[in-house]
C-alpha cells in the first residue's frame, strides 16, 4: 500500500480511501460481474426447466423436471411448490385450498426463509432483469428522478393486495402480477403481455429509478418481511471500510446499506437486501462477502 | 396550542389514507374487468363452478403440461376469458376424455376437482346445433357428429325426422344434455366451414322450464289445487300398473 498523500481522504479507519476501478483483464471483469452472471444463469435456467419440461418433455428417472411455473409447480412429479404470497391471497379470498399447494407453499416459505427472502428478487424474478435493463440504460443516460416517493410504499401495496383478496372474492395481485404475466408468457405464450412489461421497463427507466421492485412490488414486500429471518446475509467488516461508497452507489436498495448499525452487527441485516451481490466486488477494500449468519462473527463480542 | 408535529402526523395520514382508497379503487376496477368470470370460456374437466374457480386457480399451469393432446392452454393477456386460466378450443383441439384425468389430477389447488371421478361426468360445455347449417338436417347422411362422439347414442343420438309423404325422412343428430361432456369432438369433427355443432358453457345456452310446469303426460303426479309455484315435488309412490279408473277410487 501506497503513503497517502496529503489531499487524500481518509476513511474513519484512517487508511485512504480508493474508488473502484474496473480491471482491465477478461477474467478479472468476469470475477466483477460473478454475481450479475451467476444470478442470470439462475433466472433463465429456472424459466428453462420450466419451458423445457413443458415443451420439449424433459425428464429426470422418467419423472418430469419441473412443470408449471413459478406460482406453483411440481419438481420431479413428487414435490410440489407454489408461491406464498398467491397461495396466500387465495386463502384470504374465500377459497378452501387443497393440500398439495399448501406444501408446496410451506416448502418455498421455509426455502426462501432460511435462505433471505429476496433471493427471490434477486436470483429468481423474471422482472429482475427487465428492470436490471432499465437501470442500467437509465445511469447511461443520465436520467435523474422526477419525484420521489417512500420505499415504505410497497408494504402499503401488500396490505392492499391482502385486503382487497378478501373484500372481491379474487387474489388482487395475481390477476395483476406483471411478474407472473412474465413467467406465464415465457413457458405458455405471451399475448399482449409485453405491453405490461413494457410499461414496467419505462417507468424505471424516465419515471422513478428502481420503481417497481423498490418501491411497489408487493411481492418483493412480502419476501422483504420473510428476509428478516435469512440466514444467508452480506457480512460486513468494519475495520477494513472506508466508506467510500462504491457499495451504496450500486445497490438497488441503499437504505439497507446503513454502515453505522452493520459496522454494530457485522452484516447487512435489513429483509429489503436481496442478497444480489452486486456491492461484493466492487468494493476496493474487500470488506463485504455472502456468509452465512452463524458464521458471521458479532463485532460487539470481539470487543470492537 | 396546534401542535405542528400532530398536524403533521394528521396530514400525512390523510394523504396515506386517501392514497390507499384511490390506489384500491383503481386496482379495484381492473380487477372487476379482468378477474369476472368470462361466460364463454371452456374450462378443463372437473372445473369448479366459473367464480369458484377463477378464485381458486392460481394459474401455474399444471394441467396444461399435463394434457398429452395439448388441448389446453393458458389465456393470454389481451384474450377473450380470464388470464392465466386454463381454456381450450374445441374447433383447434377438444378433449379426448383421458380416463386417468391428468390435468384435474395435475392441479394443485383443486380448482379442477377431484371429486370428478369418472371423465363421462365432467361438464365443460353442451353442444348445440345449428341446424341451418346442419348437413344433416339438410337432407345429407353426414352424421359425422354422431359417429365420433366419444358417448354416441347417449351424447348424441340419430333421430327420424319424418317429412311430408312424398319426401325421404331426415336423420338428425340430437344432443342428451345430461351425458354430453362438452368435450367438443364433435365440434372438431363438423365438416361445415364453420362448425354446425358446437360447445359452449351449458349456462349460456341451456333453457330452464320451471317448476310450475308440469307436463302431465311425462309425469305421473296427482293435480290439485294447493300447488304453489317452486315447490320441490316428489313423484307420488304410484305401484306401477295401478289404474286408478279401475279401481273405483274416484
Amino acid at each position: 500500500m501506497s503513503i497517502p498523500d496529503a489531499d487524500v481522504r481518509l476513511g474513519p479507519n484512517g487508511r485512504p480511501v480508493r474508488p473502484f476501478v474496473m480491471p482491465a483483464t477478461l477474467s478479472g471483469r468476469l470475477r466483477v460481474w460473478r454475481h450479475i452472471l451467476a444470478r442470470r444463469t439462475t433466472q433463465v435456467g429456472m424459466l428453462l426447466l420450466f419451458y423445457g419440461t413443458f415443451h420439449w418433455d424433459w425428464a429426470l428417472f422418467g419423472l418430469p423436471v419441473l412443470s408449471g411455473n413459478p406460482s406453483a409447480s411440481r419438481l420431479l412429479d413428487t414435490v410440489p411448490l407454489a408461491d406464498p404470497f398467491a397461495t396466500l391471497q387465495i386463502l384470504l379470498s374465500g377459497q378452501s385450498l387443497e393440500s398439495t399447494v399448501l406444501i408446496g407453499a410451506g416448502i418455498i416459505l421455509l426455502f426462501y426463509g432460511l435462505l433471505g427472502g429476496r433471493v427471490w428478487c434477486a436470483w429468481f424474478c423474471p422482472i429482475n432483469p427487465i428492470t436490471d435493463a432499465a437501470g442500467w440504460l437509465r445511469a447511461r443516460l443520465g436520467i435523474r428522478d422526477s419525484f420521489h416517493i417512500s420505499r415504505q410504499l410497497r408494504y402499503y401495496v401488500l396490505a392492499l393486495a391482502l385486503i382487497l383478496s378478501a373484500v372481491s372474492g379474487v387474489a388482487a395481485f395475481e390477476w395483476v402480477s406483471p411478474i407472473s404475466m412474465a413467467h406465464r408468457g415465457v413457458i405458455y405464450g405471451l399475448g399482449l403481455g409485453w405491453m405490461a412489461l413494457f410499461g414496467i421497463f419505462l417507468f424505471d427507466l424516465v419515471v422513478l429509478r428502481h420503481g417497481w421492485c423498490g418501491h411497489l412490488c408487493p411481492l418483493g414486500a412480502f419476501y422483504g418481511l420473510l428476509g428478516k429471518l435469512g440466514q444467508l446475509r452480506v457480512a460486513f467488516d468494519k475495520p477494513t471500510c472506508t466508506h467510500c461508497g462504491e457499495c451504496a452507489r450500486v445497490c438497488p436498495e441503499p437504505q439497507v446499506l446503513n454502515f453505522k448499525k452493520a459496522g454494530e452487527v457485522g452484516l447487512i441485516a435489513p429483509g429489503e437486501c436481496s442478497n444480489c451481490g452486486r456491492c461484493i466486488p466492487v468494493c476496493p477494500e474487500d470488506s463485504l462477502s455472502f456468509q452465512l449468519r452463524p458464521m458471521i462473527p458479532n463485532p460487539e463480542e470481539k470487543g470492537l | 396550542m396546534a401542535d405542528p408535529k400532530r398536524r403533521e402526523f394528521i396530514t400525512k395520514l390523510a394523504q396515506g389514507a386517501a392514497l390507499a382508497c384511490s390506489g384500491g379503487m383503481v386496482w379495484g376496477y381492473l380487477l372487476s374487468q379482468q378477474a369476472k368470470a368470462s361466460p364463454t370460456a371452456i374450462r378443463p374437466p372437473g372445473a369448479l363452478p366459473e367464480a369458484d374457480f377463477n378464485a381458486r386457480c392460481i394459474k401455474c399451469g399444471q394441467c396444461v403440461v399435463a394434457c398429452p393432446y395439448d388441448t389446453l392452454r393458458l389465456a393470454a393477456p389481451g384474450e377473450n376469458g380470464a388470464i392465466g386460466t386454463p381454456v381450450f378450443t374445441p374447433r383447434d383441439v377438444p378433449c379426448y376424455m383421458c380416463e386417468d384425468i391428468p390435468c384435474m389430477q395435475a392441479c394443485p389447488t383443486g380448482a379442477l376437482s377431484e371429486e370428478l371421478k369418472d371423465i363421462d361426468d365432467s361438464r365443460m360445455g353442451l353442444a348445440i346445433i345449428d341446424i341451418e347449417n346442419c348437413l344433416s338436417w339438410q337432407g345429407l347422411r353426414c352424421e359425422i357428429c354422431y359417429r365420433d362422439c366419444p358417448i354416441k347414442d347417449k351424447a348424441i343420438s340419430i333421430e327420424n325426422h319424418p317429412r311430408k309423404i312424398s319426401k325421404h325422412a331426415f336423420f338428425v343428430p340430437l344432443v342428451h344434455s345430461d351425458a354430453c361432456t362438452g368435450c367438443g369432438v364433435c365440434e372438431k369433427a363438423c365438416p361445415t366451414d364453420e362448425a354446425a355443432i358446437r360447445v359452449l358453457p351449458a349456462k349460456l345456452v341451456q333453457g330452464e322450464i320451471g317448476k310450475h310446469y308440469r307436463l302431465g303426460w311425462k309425469f305421473d303426479t296427482e293435480i290439485t289445487q294447493d300447488f304453489k309455484p317452486g315447490e320441490e315435488e316428489d313423484a307420488p309412490a304410484v305401484p306401477s300398473g295401478l289404474d286408478y279408473l279401475n279401481e273405483g277410487t274416484l
